[in-house]
């Protein structure tokens, strides 16, 4: 079978399905924002959403075009090693489940940095969470946007970067308009809308290639190997990607590391958990996306070895979009031009979706944390709030247009790696000292917050992925900076979460205990008892 | 839990609750489900990944047709994750939960 390198499809059915996707949404989002009255209907969607919608909705905000496109991708060139990825994603949700998500819930108000600096010195702290919020979204933004550059030389035939950059901004706008109209509660339907269509596509998919092969795994697995002549069987172990050296073996528990302990530090996952009236929905959301998330990863695993099979590992490198291209090349294997537009408009409404979630999460850290609390000292009514939240809205959105114009062409799977490395390393161990660890103090959760935020950037920096991978076979650079003549890397892993995670955890330690502050015992019986008992927690709004 | 008995302490403070036996009881019933099961799942996780990474042998064997140690391995981690999730929720719906708001409303009454 020949296909068309330029584009696959035709661009004018997938730009028609996904305008249909930005309409019906749009009209959702508008019916959503009639009740748009207080802080916490722009934040947190008056906390009116049900466990079973926010677990959707988790899912809809979780499940990036680099969780679909890139795993499947993965999977297809690099057999076993792409699924090991997905089990990192999934396992780490029992983090959240059992230690973060319930107690969050029960003692924040709509920011992380609510719950981190709840007993300890209010400014310095929040300042603290803030940036690094700021920082992990930051970084989440670029992955998304630079993905649309990609995926849009694949299924809309724009392969100049002019145009690419139109479309990164035409996606920039319709993001900034669904979370300036919609706020959280807007926002939340279209990580609804998205997640469904998602599941229901790639769920289609899945059985459509099980079909082909009368529902036996083992023949799909013998067949991608049989396409797969250059790797053969090595396609069906570990070992592929990160089994070369031993350094790619370190890379790869560093790796394991980051993503299991990466998700419950991740900002617009945990403002997702104030959407809901109280802890057992919080549970409940965690439950549902986690069964959804695990569904979709189990599809993902079929996708992927069905692309090998049905597509070919020589096809998938050959295309614009490579690894990425591998779920749209089968759907238009299976399915034709339409199954294409619709795998397409959805991976496009993914970028939109995860993109607004964290547009609203880094506006409200701005707003809430930054302007609120540590600018204003509290001393600021919601609205006001609100109306810099929404102008915060607009910077954000302008900063991920350019930098997902300049970042276009950029690994997506790597800059998620490194959002989740510094999640883990930033986040997650102050999260649990705080809730946790009664001794905990100020100056531990700054060592940490800093510590954990710097290294982990610091090691990036000078680790092979900002400069000096070379492709061994083609002498191409693989690295961020793709002038091979320079090169200063000496750090020598892809991902810094094997220093800088344990690194961030020993600096709240000696933080604390060398700091002379006296523990506000009455704040942290405060939190320990609402954090527990959901006493004193944030209600849902009335209508 | 039993309903408030006379001479039970004064619950008007957060610091009162904490260091009311009722609150210690619950505090240490959810730590005790929690803590442990959170290192079960990790040190199953990162037994999973060692193997992955450094027992390509043993994970490479075929243990039918093309199905290898190594994905039925992958496969263990989706049902050990779900598995935990169904129990975690099946315990604090019934038997965490009840307590924890028949707390919750003794501190609410007192406070307002």
């Amino acid at each position: 079978m020949l296909l068309p390198l330029a584009t696959v499809g035709d661009p004018k059915v997938n730009i028609a399905i996904f305008a249909l996707f930005v309409v019906a949404t749009l009209a959702i989002v508008i019916r959503a924002s009639r009740n748009n009255k207080s802080a916490a209907d722009f934040y947190a969607g008056g906390r009116s959403f049900t466990g079973p919608q926010n677990g959707i909705a988790i899912a809809g905000d979780y499940l990036s075009a680099a969780s679909f496109l890139g795993i499947a991708g993965a999977i297809a060139l690099n057999g076993y090693d792409g699924f090991l990825y997905s089990i990192g994603f999934l396992v780490a949700w029992l983090v959240a489940l059992l230690l973060v998500a319930e107690l969050l819930r029960n003692t924040g108000r709509f920011t992380m940095a609510d719950v981190l600096s709840f007993r300890l010195k209010q400014r310095p702290v929040r300042m603290a969470a803030a940036i690094s919020t700021l920082g992990v979204c930051f970084f989440y933004l670029l992955a998304q946007m630079a993905g649309a550059g990609g995926l849009v030389a694949l299924l809309l035939g724009i392969s100049d970067r002019a145009g690419q950059s139109v479309v990164i901004a035409v996606v920039g706008i319709i993001m900034i308009t669904y979370v300036l109209v919609g706020g959280m509660k807007g926002t939340t339907w279209v990580q609804i809308v998205k997640a469904v269509l998602l599941v229901i596509g790639a769920g289609i998919m899945t059985l459509w290639v099980l079909a082909k092969y009368a529902f036996n795994l083992s023949s799909l697995l013998g067949a991608a190997v049989d396409k797969s002549p250059a790797v053969g069987e090595k396609l069906l172990s570990p070992g592929l990607q990160y089994g070369a050296t031993g350094i790619s073996k370190l890379d790869f528990i560093s790796l394991g590391l980051a993503l299991v302990l990466g998700t419950a530090g991740l900002p617009h996952v945990l403002m997702r958990f104030y959407t809901v009236p109280n802890s057992r929905e919080a549970r409940r959301s965690v439950s549902w996306a986690i069964w959804i998330i695990g569904i979709f990863y189990l599809f993902t695993l079929v996708l992927g070895y069905g692309a090998a099979a049905l597509v070919g590992p020589d096809v998938i490198r050959a295309a614009p979009g490579k690894a990425n291209s591998a779920a749209p090349l089968l759907a238009y294997e299976l399915g034709g031009e339409i199954l294409l537009g619709i795998i397409s408009a959805v991976a496009f409404a993914t970028i939109l979706a995860v993109v607004a979630g964290l547009t609203i999460t880094a506006s409200a850290s701005f707003a809430h944390d930054i302007y609120g609390q540590v600018i204003k000292k509290g001393q600021v009514s919601g609205d006001g709030e609100v109306k810099v939240a929404r102008i915060t809205v607009l910077v954000i959105g302008a900063v991920a247009i350019v930098g997902g114009i300049f970042a276009n062409g950029q690994n997506i799977a790597f800059l998620v790696a490194l959002a989740f490395a510094v999640a883990a390393s930033a986040n997650l161990p102050t999260i649990l000292y705080s809730l946790f660890w009664r001794r905990f103090n100020t100056r531990g959760a700054l060592w940490s917050i800093y510590g954990g935020l710097g290294s982990a950037i610091f090691l990036i920096v000078f680790s092979p992925v900002v400069s000096g991978k070379v492709d061994k076979k083609t002498g191409a650079s693989l690295s961020m900076i793709t002038d091979t003549g320079i090169d200063f890397s000496w750090f020598p892993l892809d991902n810094p979460g094997i220093v800088s995670i344990p690194l961030a955890f020993l600096l709240g330690i000696i933080g604390t205990l060398t700091s002379k502050e006296a523990v506000d015992v009455d704040k942290f019986a405060e939190m320990e008892v609402r954090s527990l008992t959901g006493a004193g927690a944030e209600k849902a709004t009335e209508h | 839990m039993s309903d408030t008995r006379p001479g039970e302490p004064d619950l008007s403070s957060y610091r009162d609750v904490q260091l009311s036996p009722d609150f210690s009881e619950l505090r240490r019933r959810f730590r005790r489900f929690v803590f442990p099961m959170t290192g079960l799942f990790l040190v199953w996780y990162f037994v999973y990944v060692l193997l992955a990474d450094y027992a390509h042998g043993f994970m490479s064997t075929k243990v039918f047709g093309n199905i290898t140690v190594a994905l039925l391995f992958g496969l263990g981690q989706f049902v050990s994750t779900f598995a935990i999730t169904l129990l975690y929720v099946r315990w604090a719906d019934q038997k965490f939960d009840p307590d924890a708001k028949h707390l919750r409303d003794q501190i609410e009454g007192e406070t307002k």
